[in-house]
């Protein structure tokens, strides 16, 4: 793995952009590109990201980025590629920059087309499991119990697979990744810039504006998340399945932490502790976690 | 300069070929299925050297052009009805992101209930967004004005997406002859496009499209409505050229026939007009003072041609192949608001026909002028629409 001190200085997130404070998307964009170093144009839908490039006629990003509708992500980056092509500029990475409801939401039948296609380009997914950046509404990324702003009692569905979706997609390079983790993060964008072909990486960040939690605790609940066996960190080059490192010891479940530690720290699960703890809802959480274990060692492993 | 027998679908696949068209991003829908089906065999052939992406619907292969376009690259699509419905979102961002892509729209009837066949409600309902808009009449007119387009588009004063229609099946299917022009003959009208402002490289890192408050959103707005504006007076300059080296000419944003001397002028767009001159022709014979005013363009609409054919005529009967529900047809309307501000005010009738791919005769065509004719001489304006051969 990269060393801190190894990593590029040059900065493409720059200082004065309107992310909130403790925003884990920040962390993401600023060691992705610092993997990318620059020969990359940066297609992002609606999300968070729109926002936080800040207000025109200034950037907060020192790349290109193409702001684009909210379901057309894919497809506009299947464009950008196309054109690239057509001018012999192969070299450029095409990356997309999406949060969840534009990725499994409203933007999963352009994901879908442009993989099919085998387009050569990298689609990231920032995951922080809701329509932030409307203001704490569910997306099909929320998971089971989770308050938002369209479930004042909590969401009645778990999140939906979206990694298994993508792999039978086959993508060239597939990854999990996890802001509390930059180093692994980064060296997956370094892996990601070298191979040809549809490439899917998604990132689990907490939203402490969503999430209800501290500003300064992201980071170490994205750990708990990992801790947990709530976050699983992979990779996959082809169909070579690697647990990552942060994961590999709470494969078993005796290893892990209970996932009450990773709830109890976010507003938007209080109602599972307070006024009466709600054993029932939180065990089914617990559960879960081993269901979804099983479904990927047993699918993409 | 060649010439060929060929559908409109066709041709418009050969000008994708002429004009250099770098990418192409298209979803099948019919009638205008045939425009990326032929595309694909010439790419396929290595005919034509673009890239070609097959999009999973139409609301990418706008956003694919938009992706395309912001690179940089000519892009072309061609769609249809619910396909230019879908793609909705996408053609607006086209027109506030200026970029200049062309769009081959084959009309048809708009869902449900199923009909294939032509009716302008599809392209109608897209007037506000700023696409220019032109409608052909003939094979070889749509090869041309698709080239046209390109030019017009691409001018630094206009820098806005251009739609070129054509009716369904009447113009997409059937053969006709028409003029090609070898891509090194084109060369000569349309050099290679260079976006002027801002285009996506890494070497000049630009953020597009991000926020911008009250403050100056109203500005870009304006200057959309400027650039679309243009593109009547920068279309002059066009056809001049254009004509000057291949010379092809098709009447500018109205092409007008007999109406010198007409006291009614009958309006319409795509094929009926072509079909309007031999009614003209037979009334002329009998012994009216008629005119054809075949409506190129609705977008920029044409107010200062209206307006100097509205000071000499007594009477306008316009047709629509359209309805705008709850308000008549929409170049009628169109018309009439134009008219307004002048002093002279003639009859202008509203006609509603050939909906749903319902044939306009040139019998059709007489009874909907000698109708107008009657209002005139009578001095009356009668009904505010009338829907011909209505059942």
């Amino acid at each position: 793995m990269v060393a801190t001190k190894d990593m590029p200085l040059k900065e493409y997130v720059l200082k004065g952009n309107a992310a909130c404070a403790g925003c884990q998307d920040m962390v993401a964009l600023r060691h992705a590109h610092k993997a990318l170093e620059g020969n990359v144009i940066q297609v992002v839908p609606a999300c968070c990201t729109s926002v936080v490039q800040g207000l025109w006629p200034k950037s907060g990003l020192a790349i290109p980025v193409l702001n684009t509708a909210f379901p057309a992500a894919a497809a506009t980056a299947s464009g950008v590629r196309a054109a690239l092509a057509a001018k012999g500029k192969d070299d450029t990475i095409v990356m997309v920059w999406a949060g969840d409801g534009g990725t499994f939401d409203i933007g999963i039948q352009a994901l879908s087309g442009a993989f099919e296609r085998r387009t050569d380009f990298l689609y990231v997914c920032y995951n922080n499991q809701v329509y932030s950046n409307t203001g704490t509404q569910r997306s099909g990324g929320t998971p089971l119990h989770a308050k938002t702003t369209t479930t004042w009692l909590g969401k009645k569905e778990p999140e939906k697979l979206l990694d298994f979706i993508v792999a039978m997609h086959e993508p060239v390079y597939q990854a999990t990744a996890n802001t509390a983790y930059p180093r692994d993060l980064y060296d997956k964008f370094l892996k990601a810039k070298e191979i040809r072909g549809p490439k899917f990486i998604h990132i689990f960040l907490p939203c402490p504006q969503a999430w209800n939690y501290p500003v300064e605790k992201g980071v170490e609940l994205g750990k708990l998340a990992v801790e947990t066996g709530y976050w699983i960190q992979w990779e996959r080059i082809g169909t070579e399945f690697t647990l990552g490192r942060q994961s590999k010891r709470f494969q078993d479940p005796e290893k892990r932490k209970p996932i009450e530690e990773f709830l109890k720290m976010q507003g938007r699960f209080s109602h599972l502790f307070r006024p009466e703890r709600q054993d029932a809802k939180i065990q089914e959480l617990q559960d879960y976690i081993q269901y979804r274990w099983d479904l990927l060692m047993k699918t993409l492993a | 300069m060649k010439t060929q027998l060929m559908s409109a679908n066709y041709a418009a696949a050969r000008a994708v070929m002429s004009a250099r068209v770098e990418v192409v991003a298209a979803y099948p829908i019919t009638p205008a299925t045939t425009v990326p089906e032929q595309i694909a065999l010439l790419h396929e052939t290595g005919q034509w050297p673009g890239q070609f992406i097959l999009v999973e619907s139409e609301h990418s292969a706008m956003f694919a052009c938009i992706g395309a376009s912001s690179t940089g690259a000519r892009t072309f699509t061609a769609t249809s009805s619910n396909g230019l419905l879908l793609m909705d979102e996408a053609l607006h961002w086209a027109t506030a992101a200026r970029l200049p892509i062309v769009l081959a729209n084959i009309n048809r009837s708009v869902s449900p209930s199923w009909n294939i066949h032509v009716t302008h409600d599809d392209s109608m309902s897209k007037a506000t967004t700023g696409w220019i808009q032109f409608y052909v009449s003939s094979v070889d007119e749509f090869y041309h004005t698709i080239i046209q387009a390109f030019k017009l588009a691409e001018d630094e004063r206009v820098l806005m997406p251009v739609m070129v229609n054509a009716d369904g099946f009447v113009l997409s299917h059937t053969l006709s002859t028409y003029d090609y022009l070898e891509p090194e003959e084109v060369d000569k009208f349309l050099p290679p496009y260079k976006a002027p402002h801002w285009v996506m490289d890494p070497k000049n890192p630009v953020s597009h499209g991000n926020i911008v408050f009250p403050e100056h959103y109203m500005e870009f707005r304006y200057a959309m409505h400027e650039g679309t504006h243009n593109a009547l007076k920068v279309y002059e300059e066009v056809e001049r050229e254009y004509k000057k080296l291949f010379g092809k000419y098709f009447g500018g944003p109205i092409d007008c026939y007999k109406c010198d001397d007409a006291e009614v002028v009958f309006t319409s767009q795509g094929s009926v007009a072509a079909e309007a001159k031999d009614a003209i022709d037979e009334l002329r014979e009998e012994g009216y003072k008629v005119g054809n005013a075949r409506m190129r363009m609705i977008r920029p609409f044409p107010v200062d041609r209206i307006r100097e054919l509205g000071s000499r005529v007594k009477g306008f009967a316009s047709l629509d192949r359209s309805v705008s529900y709850g308000y008549g047809g929409p170049v009628a309307n169109d018309i009439r608001a134009t008219m307004y501000n002048t002093k002279h005010r003639p009859i202008i009738k509203s006609y509603i026909g050939g909906l749903g791919g319902r044939d306009m005769t040139v019998s059709d065509i007489k009874e909907v002028i000698l109708d107008t004719v009657k209002a005139v001489e009578l001095g009356e304006t009668g009904p505010e629409e009338t829907w011909h051969d209505l059942r």
